[in-house]
């Protein structure tokens, strides 16, 4: 019963809370909207996200976020100064492999996206099993070294998040 | 106090213009695809925040109204930034050979997934 009315409950809660955000209105007739879209939504798009995602430690949410964040800070400056203070052929770009432990779609989405927007890494590919990532480095010397950069600063606090 | 203020909104505006023109830049100036990619996914996303501190800065500060729509807009941000990223550079992988042959092999010899074919 449940699982056909509310497939995804931490969805529908929070496409509630963005519907009241995006209205700016913060009145009781557009939460009782904003829920409805929820559960309308939730439920139409069941069939293609059959898992369901578990937070397990959503504290670990907050410090997770504000590690992110500083690296974002971080990352812009560094690449700004690449760009502007180095010739674009001395960059020395590679692919690099990082193996993964997380095994839920949720976490390595959210891994994927993490590298993205962090210090010189663009995630590229993902492996056709699942277990690996691939991710293109703008500048590095030491490829391993930002291997592992990546799965002790990110991936097990994901790990702590969401397995 | 309003000065403060706004000499506080003034700065983040400029702050956010030179990162959004370094991104462009980098866009521009970078030799290769892959490089290029960099560029936006970053330089863009600081330029962007800047700005957005500054527009709730302004409208809570200065004119008393709160704004959630800057929150919004930057969290659109980072859920569609890592998205068009990777998926221009699948389509790179995909379209240049050159690239494919220097991948680095994937753990347990699986091989990438934009180039297995569908089993």
């Amino acid at each position: 019963m449940r699982e056909r009315f509310l497939p995804h409950p931490l969805l529908t809660g929070v496409l509630a809370l963005v519907w009241v955000l995006l209205v700016n209105d913060f009145s009781l007739a557009n939460f009782v909207f904003g829920l409805l879209l929820g559960l309308a939504i939730a439920k139409l798009t069941a069939v293609y996200w059959p898992g369901r995602s578990r937070i397990r430690n959503p504290l670990a949410i907050l410090e997770y976020s504000a590690v992110v964040l500083w690296d974002i800070v971080v990352s812009n400056v560094q690449v700004a100064y690449l760009i502007l203070f180095r010739r674009g052929d001395s960059l020395k770009s590679t692919f690099i492999t990082v193996p993964l432990e997380l095994t839920s779609p949720e976490a390595i989405a959210t891994l994927a996206g993490t590298i993205t927007m962090t210090p010189g890494t663009v995630s590229a590919d993902l492996s056709a099993d699942g277990r690996s990532l691939l991710v293109h480095c703008l500048d590095t010397n030491d490829p391993d070294a930002t291997v592992s950069a990546i799965k002790s600063r990110y991936e097990s606090r994901l790990a702590r998040i969401f397995e | 106090m309003t000065a403060v203020i706004e000499f506080f909104v003034a700065a983040c505006i400029v702050i956010g213009a030179v990162f959004l023109f370094v991104g462009s830049l980098g866009l521009a100036t970078l030799p290769d695809t892959m490089r290029r990619l960099h560029a936006p996914t970053k330089a863009t996303t600081l330029g962007i925040g800047a700005l957005l501190i500054a527009s709730m800065l302004y409208f809570v500060l200065l004119n008393g109204s709160l704004g959630v729509h800057e929150i919004l807009i930057t969290l659109f941000l980072f859920l569609t930034a890592p998205a068009t990223a990777i998926m221009i550079a699948k389509a790179y992988i995909f379209r240049h050979r050159g690239t494919q042959e220097k991948l680095p092999p994937s753990a347990n010899k699986a091989g990438w997934a934009t180039l297995n074919k569908a089993r």
